[in-house]
């Protein structure tokens, strides 16, 4: 650090240099670069890495399959050694030996590394890095960012806090004196800004100013307005979105996501159990209805609902999202690489990737009713009668267990036998759906609806008296279905069986008889009196205006059906033969079963499916609920059932309607496990060989005594011996303050990015996070409170030349607020801002012309009136396909991915915006009438007033004067009668806005013109 | 601590910002955060030259043939068999099986495979001194004949239209990648001084992809498309509120800049005169884009020629002439997009409208480039996301989604004209010779634009990017 020493200013001076070309101040320069050259020793993760990684880790680094020659660099001793050729890579003992820079150095097109068709090669002064380093011994280091962090000792001055202590210390190294401190109403509203996204009112900013600046934190940290601020941030890892994506784009109900986001940031819940409710809250003991929202998280993945897609490819992206997701907002790796091949650069097989993956791929994709907490109150008491019926009729047959073993032998005595057929054609006929058989012989049929399916299968010799079809609870459909109605109900028109003998070309289509069912429902006619639903017999009779349903109502209609239909005329047929079961639906089946019986007159118990299906099972392995219907529907058949049933039936008219659900995750049963396999080189249809769940060698242990599922992984991604975990988290809230990370790229922590330039405070945070229990609050407040957050923005400075990203921080932070702070500002100031938390997502007005580009109209989209219209901007409906023409020109992503780092651009578009959109001109009307109201009566007042409101400190002489001459041109104008004053005001020439006293509707225009411009202000719209 | 020959210094670079952002056409980007140019984009910008500009025109990395693309989308994707690519085999065995073998491992999207063949709905014939087949539904592409290259042997990953388009687009079915356009302009910048360099329009209904097919992905968000919409304002937002005219904007403006300019004093940050600047370039914008849109100065000839009746009725020919008016205006990349050509049914007559729709203008465009000495330096493009079965879907007026071969045309900008690339197999099914991937097209036409697919990239995440991923050959049979 001499050279630097030496000369405080010597880069400053060099950029002069070249600007104005003082030969004298070049030539000190260059030797001023020579002596820093020479004092600087070479660092690998500072020099050699990035070196390694951008010109050699492609084919010598961790990944065995593109590896050439043998020969690997990432490792100290394999270069020492060198590849097949056994020429040594790094020859300490002749350095110029070395063939690593032999090859470097070649001019040989053949011998040259990297290769000239890779167009990479290493410049001079890499080459001598590399000299330098191998000189030193070839020294290797792990990678800083996976080995734990560790705090250093504070390196500054005793009187300084550790941030500052940090930040400090290199400046002083650099000679660089920091900026001073920010007055403090400029520190009030950056810390608004920051903390609860508002900035302060007048009032607000006159009480703080009198309290001490620890209680301005504390108070806002207190603030409901808080996690709707942070919330946000993490929305957009968690790519969050009111709709599926793809073409079709249809709304999903999710919004409860988002209220939990909120609100666990406002409870400032442990970051560690943040991420674990997020991932395995479902796998969590007694999983709470929040827990299971949480892993909404992984669920706001799109969903292809296009036509005659293949549901299981897109399942796969699905998968490579979380884990994408995953990545980013928790590890701080790419994984993108590894899903098709091991990394290049991090130490991320693409076994390993797999092993990750396994460990998201053994769940549902659920979707579930979210009661309040008054109807889950209800429902316990419903469960409660309903237990205390049980025990009523259990009171009157003491001898109830052996009764119902009696009953259930006498079920299973008369079950006939039924085959399942395997169909190798299982198809619709619109070519919509594309239906699937699981080993189990039951069906699915995800992806796009149809209304019309049928299977084909082959057959041995075979005779048929009867056909059946089982309707399954599966929990891949709404509500476990087993239909695909929003409720997860279905009704089948008909259902038809043909044959074709070998050798015949036709289809005959066989009579279906006497259907029989657990359950239909009462036969109701339309209002046009055209259809009819109900009974099961309308399976069978030869027209599709007719339709079978089982909907048991609210609370109970989620459960299994079936129904038996009979042959007219039973058939044989011989080897050889092929049956066709073709089946027309009003509401689609999710999942379902077919089987075939050669049984005299078959027919359906008249039993709740679910029951049959548990009697069917060993009772020892009885679940709960298993036994639960088995018992009921065994209480059914007594005598004395009726005295009970019309209570029962009263218990259950009362089940609460849930308002909402949520997508989530639920693992699979034990006894039915996915198995991933390696997808080559990441094709869905390539699956090479299983994976059992791991984790990435390279990093921290999985935790010990943890099961190996999800819940372990989770708990994995946020140990304390994680290497990630506290500086990702860490590493995004200062982001969220300072514009920039002290890693700058948020969502990389691998040997490609940039080595932070306060490394050590990094690492002294990311442990001190941990140590205070993961507290994002306790984070921020120790951030805020320090002298490096509270330095002013103001000023050139030498270091704002030297340092145009204040990467070193002698300057405070200021920078554009997000989009959403920016539109909150204007319905903030403008007193519109409308304080109601969560709830479904709010639809903002936009142009009919944003609305007809849609592939599928929304015609949903109607615009919120009244306070609603004001919600904050958190709470607005996001439709990915159509990105929020407001929020996205100011650089909101629109959740098709996780993103963890928003650019922040600066375009006429955005101008455009703040001025004239729909949501931004209301604010400036109401404000004009605000500043009316609240300003008193003489125009400096008011300015005063106006410039309190949207920048919270008072105009100066001059802009008071600005703003004086706009008000007096426009009163001109209006006076004049070129501009009419209620047009301005209320945007409708005949309508006279709403005026304080003794003001005119030209005031009224006058500051809506001022109003307009104020709030498009720079200093409006960003955190200085 | 500073001196004053350092304070003086600093005025005077302050002075000469002033001036270039002032003076050198800053583009409707704006002006970059400092961070955008400098952060993670570093590594990769593209021209040596670090400009505050992010739209600031930039060279590529070696002489282009083309400076800008006209990409005429034509989105649900058109039957090559009924249009392009015809096949006297498959008119031979209409309603018989295809070939078992032929089917070996494909996936069309709706169908059985195993569906009987459907003969192509219209007649052929050769059209200009090259010979092009072309379809009678095309008399005016006919015209055209000897100034495009027909490609006959496109392929593509996918068969479902959300992936498939944005496949198209951005090299990718996964969403979240940079669209061709966001590439162009973040290698070239803009010419366009008073308007977007990268602009979309629209037609028909809206796309199955969506924003994403013209989004920047991971690129800076000035490097997106801006729709130029067909109702309502032009480019969103562009009107003053009601009440507000014209005189009573500017002096808003001015107001604005008078304050902001206060500020900048105060923090000295150069974000506050980028912002002015961006300010100004809002007002300028809302003379320009109606200008633009504004189609009285076209000659009646010129209308007459693009088949436009009614100069105020949005669809597919107003914006062939409007793609001829941005270029004209310095506008790097137009992308039109009309979503009309999923044919699963009612092939005959949905396939003869579209023509009808579209072949005219489509043809107009590119002779009035010519006639206007655009074509040579401007790429026009015309295709879909993919080809159509050549069984039939449905009765025997349909075709499904086939991504094995299909067609699309190009013009100008260094393509060879008067030429027909490619082949596919007597039933149209599988490309017999020659296959250009989507990789293969983009890799060629970021070629005309002067970039090497392959150094044309921008670290995000730790990897270097690119629109070829790791694919991509320059087709050289169809470069002039």
């Amino acid at each position: 650090m001499l050279g630097a020493n030496s000369f405080p200013y010597c880069r400053l001076i060099r950029r002069f240099a070249a600007l104005i070309a003082i030969l004298a101040i070049g030539a000190r320069v260059e030797i001023a670069d020579a002596q820093e050259e020479s004092q600087n020793s070479v660092d690998f993760q500072r020099d050699i890495a990035p070196l390694l990684a951008e010109h050699c880790s492609h084919c010598h680094g961790v990944d065995e399959a593109s590896r050439q020659g043998g020969l690997r660099l990432d490792k100290r001793e394999d270069a020492l050694r060198g590849g097949d050729s056994g020429t040594r890579a790094i020859a300490l003992d002749d350095v110029d030996n070395s063939e690593i820079l032999k090859r470097i150095l070649s001019n040989d097109p053949d011998i040259v590394m990297p290769p000239p068709s890779e167009k990479k090669p290493v410049s001079a002064e890499g080459v001598s890095k590399l000299r330098d380093w191998i000189r030193s011994g070839a020294p290797y280091d792990t990678h800083w960012s996976f080995t734990p962090p560790a705090k250093k000792n504070l390196p500054g001055l005793p009187e300084e806090k550790p941030i500052d202590s940090f930040v400090n210390h290199q400046l002083r190294a650099k000679s660089w004196s920091p900026a001073p401190r920010a007055t403090k109403e400029e520190l009030i509203r950056r810390v608004y800004l920051d903390l609860i996204g508002l900035p302060p009112s007048p009032e607000e900013l006159a009480e703080a100013v009198e309290a001490s600046f620890e209680q301005i934190v504390d108070k806002l940290l207190q603030s409901e307005r808080f996690g709707e601020k942070w919330g946000r941030l993490w929305l957009d890892l968690a790519r969050y979105s009111d709709t599926n994506g793809y073409e079709k784009d249809l709304q999903r109900e999710q919004w409860k996501y988002r209220d939990w986001v909120i609100d666990a940031f406002n409870k400032d819940m442990p970051y560690d159990r943040f991420v674990i409710e997020q991932i395995a809250g479902d796998m969590l003991p007694n999983a709470t209805q929040s827990q299971i929202i949480a892993t909404g998280f992984l669920r706001n993945s799109m969903i292809n609902e296009e036509g005659a897609i293949v549901p299981e490819q897109f399942r796969m992206v699905e998968m490579f999202d979380r884990i994408d997701c995953v990545g980013k907002s928790i590890l701080g790796l790419t994984t993108q690489c590894a899903q098709c091949h091991t990394h290049k650069f991090d130490p991320i097989t693409h076994h390993e990737y797999f092993g990750m993956f396994a460990y998201l791929n053994n769940s549902y994709e659920a979707q579930s009713w979210v009661y309040t907490d008054e109807q889950n109150r209800e429902i316990a008491t419903i469960q409660e009668e309903l237990a205390k019926v049980d025990s009523m009729v259990r009171e009157k047959h003491p001898q109830w267990k052996t009764e119902i073993d009696r009953w259930r032998e006498e079920f299973l005595g008369k079950e006939v036998a039924w085959s399942f057929p395997q169909f190798h054609q299982l198809e619709s006929i619109s070519g919509l759906n594309h239906p699937t058989q699981e080993p189990d012989g039951s069906i699915l049929m995800k992806g796009h609806t149809s209304s019309d399916i049928f299977f084909v299968s082959k057959l041995g010799p075979q005779k048929i008296t009867g056909l059946r079809i089982e309707l399954l609870t599966h929990l891949d459909f709404p509500h476990a279905g087993p239909g695909r109605s929003k409720t997860g109900t279905w009704g089948i028109n008909e259902i038809e069986l043909f044959t074709k003998r070998p050798g015949e070309k036709d289809w005959v289509k066989h009579k279906l008889v006497s259907p029989t069912s657990d359950f239909s429902n009462q036969d109701t006619k339309s209002a046009d009196g055209k259809k009819s639903t109900g009974p099961v017999t309308y399976l069978v009779d030869g027209t599709d205006d007719t339709t079978w349903t089982a909907d048991r109502g609210v609370g109970k209609r989620n459960q299994p059906s079936l129904a038996v239909m009979r042959l007219e005329s039973p058939i044989e047929l011989p080897e050889g033969a092929e049956v066709k079961i073709a089946m027309r639906m009003t509401d689609m089946v999710g999942c379902c079963r077919w089987s075939l019986t050669d049984a005299n007159e078959p027919s359906a118990a008249p039993i709740d499916y679910a029951a049959q299906l548990a009697m069917r099972v060993n009772d020892r392995e009885w679940t709960e609920s298993e036994a639960t219907e088995v018992f009921r529907a065994w209480a059914k058949t007594l005598p004395e059932w009726s005295d009970f049933a019309a209570k029962v039936d009263e218990l259950w008219k009362k089940y609460p309607v849930a308002a909402t659900s949520i997508l989530h995750l639920h693992e699979r049963p034990a006894r039915d496990p996915r198995i991933t396999k390696l997808l080559d080189r990441g094709n869905w249809d390539q699956p090479t060989y299983a994976i059992e769940p791991h984790v990435p060698a390279a990093f921290h242990p999985f935790p010990k005594g943890e099961p190996n599922n999800r819940l372990g992984f989770a708990k994995w991604l946020v140990s304390p011996e994680s290497p990630f975990a506290a500086r990702v988290a860490v590493n995004r809230v200062w982001q969220a303050l300072f514009g920039e990370g002290l890693l700058e790229t948020p969502d990389d922590f691998g040997v490609r990015a940039p080595l932070p330039e306060n490394r050590d405070l990094l690492d002294w945070l990311s442990v001190d996070f941990m140590e205070n229990g993961w507290s994002h609050k306790k984070l921020i407040r120790q951030i805020v409170l320090s002298e490096t957050y509270q330095r002013t923005s103001k000023g050139l400075g030498p270091s704002r030349d030297e340092d145009p990203r204040n990467r070193w921080l002698a300057r405070g932070p200021r920078f554009r607020a997000d989009a959403e702070v920016v539109r909150d500002i204007a319905l903030c100031v403008s007193g519109l801002l409308h304080h109601k938390m969560g709830g479904p997502s709010v639809i903002p007005p936009v142009p009919q012309s944003v609305l007809d580009y849609n592939y599928t109209y929304p015609s949903y989209w109607k615009a919120a009136e009244g306070p609603e219209r004001y919600r904050r901007t958190v709470y607005g409906f996001r439709k990915r396909s159509m990105p929020d023409p407001v929020t996205s020109s100011l650089d909101a992503p629109n959740g098709d991915l996780s993103c963890a780092r928003r650019v922040r651009s600066n375009t006429p578009l955005a101008a455009l915006t703040g001025l004239n959109e729909t949501i931004f001109v209301e604010a400036a009307r109401a404000l004009a009438l605000r500043v009316l109201r609240e300003g008193g009566e003489s125009d400096q007042q008011r300015i005063d007033r106006a410039f309190l409101l949207c920048l919270s400190r008072l105009p100066t002489q001059d802009e008071s004067r600005a703003v004086q001459n706009l008000l007096d041109s426009q009163r001109k104008r209006l006076a004049e009668g070129w501009i009419n004053a209620k047009e301005i005001a209320t945007g409708d020439a005949a309508l006279a806005p709403d005026l304080p006293p003794k003001t005119t509707p030209q005031d009224a225009a006058a500051w809506t013109v001022v109003s307009r411009v104020l709030l498009n202000l720079d200093e409006t719209i960003t955190k200085n | 601590m500073m001196s004053n020959e350092s304070i003086r210094e600093t005025h005077a670079k302050w002075l000469r910002r002033r001036w270039f952002l002032q003076e050198c056409g800053v583009g409707l980007g704006g002006i970059a955060a400092t961070s955008l140019m400098l952060g993670d984009s570093a590594v990769a910008t593209p021209s040596t030259e670090k400009s505050p500009n992010p739209l600031a025109p930039r060279a590529p990395h070696y002489a282009a043939k083309a400076k800008r693309v006209i990409y005429i989308f034509q989105a649900g994707a058109p039957s090559h068999l009924d249009l392009f690519d015809y096949k006297p085999e498959l008119a031979k065995r209409n309603g018989q099986l295809p070939p078992a073998e032929l089917l070996q491992g494909y996936r069309a999207a709706f169908i059985n495979p195993n569906s009987a063949l459907l003969g192509p709905k219209f007649s052929f014939a050769k059209h200009g001194s090259c010979g092009m087949e072309l379809s009678e539904v095309l008399p005016y592409t006919a015209k055209i004949a000897d100034d495009i290259c027909l490609i006959r042997s496109m392929q593509t990953d996918a068969v479902n239209h959300a992936p498939a388009q944005i496949m198209m687009n951005t090299g990718s079915q996964q969403f979240g990648r940079p669209s061709f356009g966001a590439w162009t302009l973040y290698g070239l910048g803009s010419e366009a001084k008073d308007l977007p360099g990268f602009v979309v329009l629209t037609s028909a209904k809206g796309t199955s992809g969506g924003a994403s097919n013209y989004g920047c992905g991971f690129l800076p968000t000035v490097y997106g498309g801006i729709p130029l919409r067909n109702a309502g304002d032009p480019v969103l937002y562009l009107s003053n509120p009601k009440g507000i005219d014209q005189e009573t904007q500017r002096a808003s403006l001015d107001t604005l800049q008078q304050l902001n300019q206060m500020s900048l004093q105060q923090f000295g940050d150069p974000e506050i005169e980028a912002r002015i600047q961006s300010y100004e370039l809002a007002y300028r914008l809302q003379t320009s884009a109606p200008e633009l849109m504004d189609l009285q100065s076209e000659s009646a000839a010129t209308l007459e020629r693009y088949g436009i009746k009614d100069t105020s009725k949005a669809n597919f020919a107003r914006n062939c002439l409007l793609a001829r008016r941005l270029v004209e205006r310095g506008v790097r990349f137009v992308q039109l997009f009309h979503e009309a050509w999923d044919q699963h049914g009612g092939l005959t007559a949905g396939v003869k409208q579209n023509a009808l729709d579209t072949d005219q203008a489509s043809a107009a465009l590119v002779q009035d480039l010519k006639e206007r000495g655009l074509l040579e330096d401007t790429i026009v493009i015309w295709g879909g996301e993919f080809g159509r079965t050549p069984m039939v879907q449905g009765g025997n007026d349909g075709r499904d989604h086939h991504n094995r071969s299909f067609s699309m045309w190009l013009a100008g900008g260094g393509i060879k004209p008067g030429c027909v690339y490619g082949t596919t197999d007597d039933l149209g099914f599988n490309v017999a010779e020659n296959p250009v991937h989507v990789h293969d097209l983009n890799a060629t036409l970021l070629h005309l634009l002067g970039f090497d697919h392959t150094k044309l990239i921008y670290r995000f995440q730790g990897r270097d990017y690119r629109l070829t991923d790791v694919h991509g050959n320059v087709v050289k049979g169809i470069v002039s």
